[in-house]
């Protein structure tokens, strides 16, 4: 692709030419909670895993950083980011057995998952702080 | 089948048989994402509490230890698949895809490694 006099083509419409539907919104969720899942999520599940492996003064130091307000921050986005994802993609499974794909059907099921992603983020910290 | 343009040598012969390859290795590392992910986020409220005592206490037992190298092997494997479709969408560049795709290779499983290793530590008694 991009070889020399190519470059002036003409693109194909993308995100400002359509118009904003909930099943363009859930797609790009998914790959941008993924993605940001992938390289903050997966840092902090290695920072955890090595923090416990090298004893309780590495732990200690993560503990301190994910405790402030800006540690806390990281933490609610990534359990927002992981249950989110969570929620496209069983939407994701749903649409892979072939079942979802009618109009009024997938709109709903595009406008429940990102809302079921907040609302499991809202009930999973309950959880962990009302223990 | 002819044997002069490109069309014509794959006509007739179906589809290459390995396309879905990568498709399907992202659903099956998607169930094992959900499956271990929900066990970690159980034992996060499960747990007393998270000090460095009881987290350790809880990694060291056999099957969170087994369900935690499962979540890093499925997780790093099923991100490296959706950041190669990231790579492809976006780097259009041969070489500089290449090289991507060759970092991208490299982090995951280097990530998977020390992951693994350091739940082994863990749970053959290191700090038990």
């Amino acid at each position: 692709m991009a070889k020399d006099g190519t470059r002036n083509r003409p693109l194909s419409p993308h995100l400002q030419i359509w118009r904003w539907g909930p099943h363009m919104f859930v797609s790009i969720l998914h790959r941008v909670t993924g993605d940001g899942m992938a390289f903050a999520g997966l840092g902090l599940l290695l920072w955890w895993l090595g923090a416990l492996a090298s004893g309780p003064e590495a732990y200690a130091l993560l503990t301190k950083c994910m405790t402030s307000p800006l540690g806390y921050v990281v933490l609610v986005g990534i359990s927002w980011a992981f249950f989110s994802h969570m929620m496209s993609g069983l939407r994701h499974f749903v649409l892979d057995i072939g079942a979802g794909f009618e109009l009024k059907a997938n709109k709903t099921f595009s406008i429940l998952a990102p809302i079921m992603g907040v609302v499991v983020t809202a009930a999973f910290w309950a959880l962990l702080l009302l223990r | 089948m002819g044997n002069g343009t490109s069309i014509g040598r794959v006509r007739g012969l179906g589809s290459a048989k390995t396309g879905v390859h990568h498709w399907l290795l992202q659903r099956f590392t998607a169930i094992g994402n959900l499956l271990t992910g929900l066990f970690l986020a159980a034992s996060f409220v499960m747990l007393p509490d998270l000090t460095y005592a009881s987290v350790v206490e809880w990694l060291a037992r056999p099957v969170p230890a087994v369900a935690m190298i499962l979540l890093v092997v499925t997780t790093f494997w099923h991100a490296r698949l959706g950041l190669q479709v990231l790579v492809e969408d976006y780097v259009h560049e041969h070489a500089n895809k290449f090289a991507c795709i060759a970092a991208l290779n490299l982090a995951a499983c280097g990530g998977i490694a020390f992951g693994v290793f350091c739940v082994i530590r863990l749970a053959l008694g290191a700090h038990a």
